[in-house]
């Protein structure tokens, strides 16, 4: 028990590094989000699961696994929106990128706000 | 055994903290330093449940998802404020 905890925390502690490592090293946002929202909350995930079998207890390990639940749900969600804000308000994307679909139009990724809504 | 793996834990999250809290300074954009701080979240996520190991209190792991909960409307209300920088 004591050593699935310890190869849980270390996993997790490494894929955490390595998504923090892919924020410095990628070229621009967008390719940086693949590496925060991908290893970062698996990273995170791992150690609370740790966390939880380190602790031995039947509950513990059903809250940590539920948090590991929510954060694979919400992480992928919170990096959409983010990159359709960046992706609206024109972030540069790096000298390597091929394709830009939205290139020529004026309004990337249309949405309605809630100000608009309310006008 | 699991005093080491912790210690392990918290050096290479502490690393990964060096490293965000970098791209959090250089930017350039905007994005870049909302998703540094969402990183930033997630690696406090694992700093208190490594912090719960280490101190065997399985409280703390509640803290953890709490904070995953307010790291998730925090990126999202980020995400809106650029939407409405830009509409303005």
């Amino acid at each position: 028990m004591s050593y699935a905890a310890a190869i849980l925390m270390i996993a997790g502690s490494l894929f955490c590094m390595l998504a923090a490592l892919g924020l410095i090293r990628f070229p621009d946002l967008y390719t940086r989000l693949h590496a925060a929202a991908k290893a970062g909350p698996i990273g995170s995930g791992l150690i609370l699961l740790g966390a939880g079998v380190a602790s031995g207890d039947a509950f513990t390990l059903l809250r940590a696994a539920l948090g590991l639940v929510f954060l694979v749900l919400t992480t992928p969600i919170a990096a959409h929106l983010l990159a359709r804000a960046a992706m609206r308000a024109r972030a540069p994307a790096a000298s390597i990128a091929s394709i830009d679909e939205f290139e020529n139009s004026s309004d990337p990724v249309p949405v309605q706000t809630p100000g608009q809504l309310s006008r | 055994m699991i005093e080491i793996a912790s210690d392990i834990s918290f050096a290479l999250l502490g690393v990964g903290v060096a490293l965000t809290l970098w791209r959090l300074v250089r930017g350039p954009h905007l994005a870049d330093r909302v998703l540094a701080l969402d990183m930033l979240t997630m690696l406090g996520i694992g700093v208190i449940a490594t912090f719960a190991v280490r101190t065997a209190t399985s409280l703390y792991i509640d803290i953890a998802i709490t904070l995953a909960l307010l790291g998730f409307v925090a990126t999202a209300a980020f995400a809106r404020f650029l939407l409405e920088r830009r509409a303005e």
